[in-house]
């Protein structure tokens, strides 16, 4: 299935997430991750999602959206040049022998240590998402104990 | 200027041009009602269920073009609004609903009689609002008209905490204007996509227009008319269009769809170019749509961006208000003359649009409606509808020739609807006098209104077909469900033993209506006989107020001509 990031504008007021989320919901359409945070405008938040379907769900997601009253401005980044991000946290097993090894592929990709523990690391990284897919990949046999994304952010180059 | 939460609301709805509104209180509600006593410019109508209060509130706004106003109290009295508000939103019919709500600290604490109403009405209003400060509320109430009369009209729900309709605001003032960084609708089409539709439009050889309650709704009828004509397009109108242009008119094919005129649904097949105005392709209209209208290009006007391109592919769309978009294109389109398309249109129409069997043995409900057209159309009367058979029978035999003068539930399909409805439109109206047309299973559903309409004797006249089914399911269970009629039949219940059938059950039927009616003091007439049908129509039309009508009808009539639900516009089946 295909996906698609959409940043949505929207008033900063409660009730906001719930008509989002509601619309996703009745409508069918799929979220693989959602996020949102204030602006540099207090009254208005923006949120960062990333849908799956084809173009025609895509273009009733973005209709559909537009037409919410709270809704401000629905950005498509589809063909657009984009700076995207994706933080996460994870905890893996540790043992005094496999320390060692952890640490320097975690460092490959940038990863900082977040907390060590007796049996286990924690990392974060912050980077594109597919990046975030490959360490998750390659640090998984190590055994992730707990892991957590936040789900992507994501703004449009500025223009030159 | 200071003012209390209520205050503040009912010196808006006088500032917003409301006159009738139609509400019930309860607990979290006396406040606003406590307000509403002393509103001289408001006339509040106590219904007897709070959903005939949404209803009616629509009716008005169907009938009026004005914003309907509902109003009702938390809980249950506010959950009892929403198949009326979800009705409004699907047909989009301007709505103010203002609901009581449980004081701010006791949101959420399931406190007695509190329900989540912004939570419940979310996908079924336009806009929703919980105000929990008194301050917001002016604004608030401002944008909640704003929102329900602009754009693609719609519902919006205002829940207002009991303490805040007591809370005092000190420096009211209600809001002149209205800016809505988030909320701008498209009035004004694309000139380029006018133009383009407009070029379109000079190379088609087969057009036709196919208009929906967009038109109703803009106000845009004369200009549909001038386009129509100019181009000797036939013209198709869905249920909700009905009205937009004249029903008896040579170019006028009915409306398309299910039940739609063989006509229409042909023209559809065969047309080269459609023109779409403030219609939807809704399901029951296209039929299955992958072989919906297979050799036309398609025009789609409509005020809601998100109505184009839903269902069907759209070769040009234009944005906008339907009044402003068609003066725009008229202007920009040549005369055609009639063509082999108009006539082949001719041929299919063959002098009618509809036909049924008559019968001098039992009253067949099309005639009913064919007679009803006969003695109302010079009339300036209105017609409302329940849900179901008689509602398809009215829509096909009776021409309605002006726009606001059809009410039915056409998104929604809600049973219960025509006789709320058609009291709002009477009273929104100056008294009116407006037909609610019913079959004996949806009349039933909101009857209690009965007490409402004699009380404040609006003259709503009652025309029930009385064919002692639920009849359009019946017919689906006839026609695909092996003649089992499960829970169809309003004569039998669980007593019943071994069915033979309508003419052999020895249980009565309840209710008697014209008793019933005349237990509300509404004069009550029955007819049995097809001689006796014009009588009776004349008797319950010519006196003053309310009155019920009762027709005795073929039990097992069908709505032909019929699209099976899926199938291809040109299977229609025309009888079993």
């Amino acid at each position: 299935m295909n996906t698609r990031t959409i940043s949505v504008l929207v008033e900063n007021h409660s009730g906001t997430l719930s008509r989002i989320s509601g619309l996703f919901a009745s409508r069918g359409y799929n979220i693989s991750s959602l996020t949102v945070g204030e602006t540099e405008d207090q009254s208005i938040s923006r949120m960062t999602i990333v849908v799956e379907g084809d173009d025609a769900i895509i273009e009733q997601v973005v209709k559909q959206l537009n037409k919410l009253i709270d809704v401000i401005k629905v950005i498509d980044f589809e063909g657009s040049p984009v700076i995207e991000r994706e933080f996460i946290l994870v905890r893996v097993d540790s043992t005094k022998s496999s320390r060692h090894e952890i640490v320097e592929l975690a460092d490959l990709f940038g990863a900082k240590v977040a907390y060590v523990g007796a049996s286990s690391i924690t990392f974060e990284l912050c980077a594109p998402c597919d990046i975030i897919n490959d360490f998750i990949v390659l640090i998984k046999p190590y055994g992730v104990k707990e892991l957590i994304r936040t789900g992507k952010v994501a703004m449009a180059q500025a223009r030159k | 200027m200071k003012k209390k939460g209520a205050e503040i609301l009912v010196d808006a709805l006088i500032k917003e041009g409301v006159d009738v509104l139609f509400g019930y209180p309860g607990g979290q509600a006396i406040p606003i009602f406590d307000a509403l006593y002393d509103a001289k410019e408001l006339s509040v109508v106590l219904v007897r269920h709070e959903q005939a209060a949404a209803h009616a509130a629509d009716g008005y706004a169907r009938a009026t073009g004005k914003v309907g106003v509902c109003i009702a109290t938390s809980g249950p009295g506010a959950t009892n609004l929403i198949t009326g508000i979800a009705n409004a939103y699907l047909d989009s019919i301007p709505m103010v609903a203002i609901t009581g709500q449980v004081s701010t600290p006791y949101l959420g604490t399931d406190a007695f009689q509190e329900a989540d109403m912004v939570g419940i009405s979310r996908p079924v209003t336009k806009h929703n609002f919980l105000v929990k400060d008194i301050r917001e509320l002016p604004a608030i109430l401002k944008q909640a008209f704003y929102i329900a009369r602009t754009g693609r009209p719609g519902p919006v729900l205002v829940d207002l905490p009991q303490d805040v309709s007591r809370a005092v605001l000190d420096d009211y003032e209600y809001p002149q204007e209205i800016s809505m960084r988030s909320y701008k609708p498209t009035i004004v089409g694309h000139p380029r996509q006018i133009q383009k539709a407009a070029e379109l439009i000079k190379t088609a050889e087969r057009p036709m227009i196919y208009a929906g309650g967009g038109v109703i709704t803009s106000g845009a009828h004369e200009e549909l008319f001038e386009l129509a004509t100019k181009l000797n397009a036939p013209v198709t109108l869905t249920l909700m269009g009905l009205g937009a242009f004249p029903g008896e008119h040579e170019l006028f094919m009915g409306m398309p769809g299910m039940h739609g005129s063989k006509t229409a649904n042909l023209a559809f097949q065969e047309a080269d170019l459609i023109i779409s105005v403030g219609a939807r392709f809704d399901d029951r209209v296209t039929g299955h749509v992958g072989s919906f209208a297979p050799k036309a290009k398609i025009i789609h006007l409509d005020i809601d961006p998100a109505a184009i391109s839903k269902i069907v592919r759209v070769d040009i769309p234009v944005v906008g208000d339907a009044k402003n978009v068609l003066a725009a294109l008229n202007k920009l389109v040549a005369p055609r003359e009639p063509s082999e398309w108009n006539e082949t249109i001719r041929k299919w129409k063959d002098g009618k649009l509809f036909s049924y069997k008559q019968s001098d043995k039992v009253i067949k409900p099309q005639y009913v409606i064919e007679q009803l057209y006969n003695l109302t159309k010079d009339s300036d009367a209105l017609i409302a509808t329940e849900v179901g058979q008689h509602q398809m029978w009215t829509a096909q035999y009776y021409r309605f020739a002006r726009p606001r003068t059809f009410l039915s539930s056409g998104g929604l399909g809600t049973m219960g609807f025509g006789l709320p409805a058609a009291m709002g439109a009477s009273l929104g109206l100056g008294r009116r006098t407006v037909v609610d047309v019913a079959g004996d299973g949806s009349i039933q559903m909101n009857i209690q209104e009965l007490a409402t309409i004699a009380i404040n004797r609006i003259p709503v006249k009652v025309v029930i077909l009385n064919n002692e089914y639920l009849g359009m399911v019946r017919q689906w269970q006839e026609m695909f469900w092996n003649k089992r009629y499960s829970s169809t039949c309003l004569r039998g219940g669980t007593l019943c033993d071994e069915c033979k059938g309508p003419g052999h059950c020895k249980i009565a039927y309840v209710p008697d209506f014209v008793k019933l009616a005349e237990s509300y003091s509404i004069p009550g007439f029955r007819a049995t006989k097809p001689s006796d049908v014009a009588d009776t129509l004349r008797q319950g039309l010519e006196i003053e107020g309310p009155a019920l009508m009762e027709f005795a009808v073929a039990n097992e009539e069908n709505v032909f001509p019929m699209v099976p639900a899926g199938k291809p516009l040109d299977q229609v089946m025309e009888e079993l």
